[in-house]
């Protein structure tokens, strides 16, 4: 079950600056995303100002402050696709969507996401949408792939 | 404790670190991101020395001594790094000093002439972020940015604000406020201090020269300009003069040269100030307060209450600083005795501090639709003017100041330095109470720099509770105290900038400790020297009531000098 933020802060009645991190990761894992409420909200309960949250929160990778689109691309940054050509097709990607890494498109229907390697190194370049793993992606296949998707939606 | 630095040996303190042994003896490094009495952070690694005992270089601004350690400060191999340092904070940099605001006032320069970098060893893609434009004091450009973190622990350590930190991690730090929005949206309260510290031009008040300019040339406009309590004993510094000297007539011959049609004091309406928030006192002690009252002439301590002490906001006077109260006054009372549309007046004011330009656009601080002040100038932007109008500040007779907003008492000159207001307001409110004038004028327990200064002074028989603070951190430590229950504290005054506002945000970059006591010295004398000490005494302010205002706290006064605070919701 989904836990709003009042509940998480509520739950970790006496906590302390040193576990702002995993309430971050547990709010992320309920909400999807960090909302600018949900850091004032931690800021206050912890007596951290929002600015060093923040700076906290953008120097890992792993937290998000827009919510996940409706598809949600992992493009995989670990050294077997790179070496293969993941820098291209990350820089493709956020061409074709218009949006950045960590980013999600203005109708809400993608999100890009970098990770590091999601273990799949024979199938390098590897991309993964909603859990769907697509193989030694291309500049041409990242297309197609996208224009199904948004077929899907019309 | 001995240590060893250059095959000398020192005398060193446990706790001490290897920079603190230098300094004493003379021995000079290079620092960057060092700051005087702030925790060491290591983050430009600009101080390394040779650690002969580890063959390691570190970094002496934060490795403390060890018995028997030995230090080189300028081997070759130091002298290397240093310089290797210089060149990679240089490699993403813009390079554009010759179009930078600091250009020949910035360390990184200065620090690129030490160390001989006359040729571009290292190449790297050039910082491209956005500036931010967005504050009405600060503006700040993170190309130029070298991520040493001063602007971070001033906002941090003295404000207590952390409007700002460092955001992203490794090539893709940057200095930003929560969620990398434009500062003005941010808990910045625009004080300045940020840029007081700041090594390079990344960070800069938001200039008014151009608007200025544009109104000295206009024939239809009628220009005023006013200048505050501080700013006479800090201008000499940007022409090389002494520090502390006081230039007041030397700066009112100056601006009358550049064109200013009218050139009055702020320390006046510092007066006149007194005489509203004397009177607000002690209505506040006959009327079962709000107390303690607390001193509203410092905008950034107005904003950060607004902020994060909504709490006193009752407790905050109601008067408008003098900046502002003075340019009401201009646009009305003075206006009608030239007999000019108060829309054909261009009121100017020389502030010591990036707040008052803040403070000069708030909503409230205008009149049917006109501004009460059209443009707010730093010391440093003064100095500038004065160069582009060629004036030679050596060579100039001393000249007065106008009728009718020219004269001030040294009360109100004391408004400069932190506890002046305190000192002033206590000189009127004992008038005001006991019909007698204080025996000693020198309230000496709020006088010095000190953060916070706290007495108890009897009028007649009544017990005052008084507390001076500067360092919003210091601030915040007062108002815990008092929301803990503290009740012995009747009247504050609070200042932003540590020191007040001879330390302001807008003041000459680079003064050092001993620089603003002179200033702060300065004011202390021109306080012995004259003759009208007290603000209620000033002939001008007492002609200002007769002919206009009435009386403090009037209806008039409510209107024109008198405002009010509100909750900002803003990321804290």
């Amino acid at each position: 079950m989904k836990k709003g933020i009042a509940e998480i802060l509520e739950a970790r009645g006496d906590a302390k600056r040193d576990s702002l991190i995993p309430i971050l990761q547990e709010i992320q894992e309920n909400e999807g995303f960090l909302s600018q409420r949900a850091i004032a909200e931690v800021g206050r309960r912890l007596g951290i100002p929002t600015s060093k949250i923040y700076g906290v929160a953008t120097f890992y990778n792993q937290f998000r402050f827009e919510p996940k689109g409706k598809y949600h691309i992992q493009v995989c940054r670990g050294t077997a696709c790179h070496v293969l050509g993941s820098a291209t097709v990350l820089d493709k990607l956020e061409k074709l969507l218009k949006a950045k890494a960590g980013q999600t498109t203005r109708d809400g229907m993608f999100s890009i996401e970098v990770v590091a390697c999601i273990g799949a190194c024979g199938l390098a370049p590897v991309i993964n949408i909603n859990g769907n793993f697509h193989a030694k992606v291309t500049e041409q296949s990242l297309v197609e792939i996208i224009e199904n998707l948004k077929n899907k939606e019309v | 404790m001995n240590i060893e630095v250059n095959n000398k040996i020192f005398e060193a303190k446990a706790g001490e670190t290897i920079l603190d042994v230098m300094n004493r003896n003379g021995i000079k490094v290079p620092t960057l991101c060092h700051m005087k009495n702030y925790f060491p952070s290591g983050a430009c690694r600009m101080c390394v020395v040779e650690h002969e005992n580890t063959g390691r270089l570190v970094t002496s601004c934060s490795y403390p001594v060890e018995e028997g350690m030995k230090v080189k400060t300028h081997t070759t191999r130091v002298i290397e790094a240093r310089k290797m340092i210089v060149e990679l904070l240089l490699s993403n940099h813009p390079d554009d000093c010759l179009y930078c605001v600091r250009n020949g006032n910035c360390t990184l320069q200065d620090l690129a002439v030490e160390h001989h970098v006359t040729e571009r060893r290292v190449s790297g893609v050039k910082n491209n972020f956005n500036k931010d434009l967005s504050s009405p004091s600060i503006t700040r450009d993170p190309d130029k940015c070298i991520l040493c973190g001063r602007c971070v622990r001033v906002c941090e350590e003295v404000m207590g604000v952390s409007a700002i930190d460092y955001i992203n991690r490794g090539s893709k730090t940057l200095i930003g406020t929560s969620f990398n929005k434009g500062l003005n949206t941010s808990s910045c309260v625009n004080c300045g201090q940020c840029i007081m510290v700041c090594p390079t031009g990344a960070l800069s008040e938001k200039c008014h020269l151009n608007e200025i300019q544009m109104a000295l040339n206009n024939p239809s406009k009628k220009v005023v300009i006013q200048y505050a309590p501080a700013i006479s004993v800090s201008l000499a510094e940007e022409f090389g003069m002494e520090p502390g000297r006081d230039v007041n007539g030397i700066m009112n011959a100056a601006l009358r040269k550049i064109g200013f049609d009218y050139v009055f004091d702020t320390s006046f309406s510092a007066d006149l100030t007194i005489m509203e928030e004397s009177a607000e006192l002690i209505h506040r002690i006959t009327n079962n307060g709000p107390l303690p009252l607390i001193t509203s002439c410092c905008p950034a301590w107005v904003k950060y209450a607004e902020e994060f002490s909504v709490d006193f906001l009752p407790n905050v006077s109601s008067c408008k600083s003098p900046q502002q109260m003075l340019g009401a006054i201009i646009k009305s009372y003075f206006a009608e005795k030239i007999a000019t549309k108060p829309e054909d007046i261009y009121s100017v004011s020389i502030m010591p501090c990036t707040a008052k330009k803040f403070e000069a656009q708030r909503e409230d601080m205008t009149h049917q639709g006109i501004t009460d002040v059209d443009a707010v100038m730093t010391t440093r932007e003064l100095a500038q003017l004065i160069r582009l109008y060629g004036v030679d500040m050596h060579n100039i007779d001393p000249e007065m100041t106008d009728s009718p907003h020219g004269i001030r008492s040294s009360a109100g000159k004391l408004f400069g330095g932190s506890g002046g207001v305190m000192e002033a307001a206590l000189r009127t409110a004992y008038f005001k109470l006991t019909g007698k004038e204080l025996t000693e004028f020198k309230i000496h327990a709020v006088r010095g720099l000190t953060g916070r200064k706290e007495t108890q002074i009897r009028i007649g028989d009544l017990q005052l509770g008084i507390a001076v603070v500067s360092g919003l951190q210091n601030a915040k430590i007062l108002l815990d105290e008092i929301r803990d229950g503290r009740n012995d504290i009747h009247f504050i005054e609070i200042m932003a900038c540590p020191g007040g506002c001879i330390a302001g945000g807008g003041q000459h970059i680079g003064a050092d400790e001993s620089a603003i006591m002179s200033r702060l010295k300065s004011l202390y004398d021109i306080d012995d020297r004259d003759s009208i000490k007290v603000s209620h005494k000033n002939p001008e302010v007492i002609e200002l009531y007769e002919k206009f205002l009435g009386e403090p706290l009037g209806h008039k006064s409510h209107d024109l000098l008198h405002t009010e605070y509100k909750k900002r919701d803003v990321p804290l």
